[in-house]
């Protein structure tokens, strides 16, 4: 169909929505924790083998890149969570309205913020 | 109805429930896990390998082991339906994914039980 009306092809002036962001921070914080799992599994195994092994594990925690990477991981997960925990809430039948899933989705990003900030001071 | 053969539940209301059921398996688990190390802030090797000598724990860890298989493998096979349009390259990711979470089970068992 040709219209007279004027176009706005200018990409940098569209924005996602706040809804939108969330659902796709929900599948990049999804697939981060996919991607942390053979960590944690090898962190798992080498603390139960040994005391030695245990307190590698241990030492290694504490130096500044692996708590950063630990951080990223306990970021991704808090986000999970509360997004997945939004989505059940959706399932049950709470907040579905357009206005309803703007209001989850602001209280997702205040809630996995907060969690977010709480895992970086219970780190450092 | 278009079934795919690498999805996890067939068919879309047996998908949707595995998702959620193994949500929140995952989701408890984790809630312990960090609940846990929060109460024991000087974590020491023989509370920590207590904790995973107990059948319980070894039982739980693997329920939630298969669970996160489930649930990522339906998580992911929808990441990769959604932005990978080749399909050849497409497959090769599905397996790829398949076999590694045939491992992380197989690994967490190794771990869980040596």
């Amino acid at each position: 169909m040709k219209s007279a009306r004027p176009v706005n092809r200018d990409v940098t002036k569209y924005r996602f929505p706040l809804t939108a962001i969330v659902s796709i921070l929900h599948r990049v914080s999804g697939v981060v924790l996919f991607l942390a799992m053979p960590l944690f599994l090898y962190y798992l195994s080498q603390s139960l083998s040994s005391v030695e092994q245990f307190q590698a594990v241990t030492e290694t925690l504490t130096k500044p890149f692996p708590k950063v990477v630990l951080w990223v991981v306990l970021a991704a997960l808090s986000f999970h969570w509360v997004a997945g925990v939004r989505h059940m809430i959706m399932d049950v039948g709470f907040a579905e309205s357009l206005r309803g899933g703007q209001i989850g989705a602001k209280v997702t990003v205040i809630l996995s913020g907060i969690l977010m900030i709480l895992a970086g001071v219970w780190l450092w | 109805m278009v079934d795919s053969i690498t999805s996890l539940g067939r068919n879309g209301l047996s998908t949707w429930v595995i998702q959620r059921v193994t949500a929140v398996f995952l989701g408890l688990y984790a809630l312990f896990l960090i609940g846990f190390f929060l109460t024991h802030p000087n974590l020491s090797y023989e509370i920590w390998t207590s904790l995973f000598h107990c059948v319980w724990i070894k039982i739980a860890s693997l329920i939630v082991l298969l669970s996160l298989a489930g649930h990522a493998w339906i998580g992911l096979w929808t990441v990769i339906t959604d932005y990978v349009k080749c399909s050849c390259l497409r497959f090769v990711l599905e397996i790829a994914l398949i076999v590694g979470l045939l491992a992380y089970v197989l690994w967490g068992i190794l771990v869980l039980w040596s």
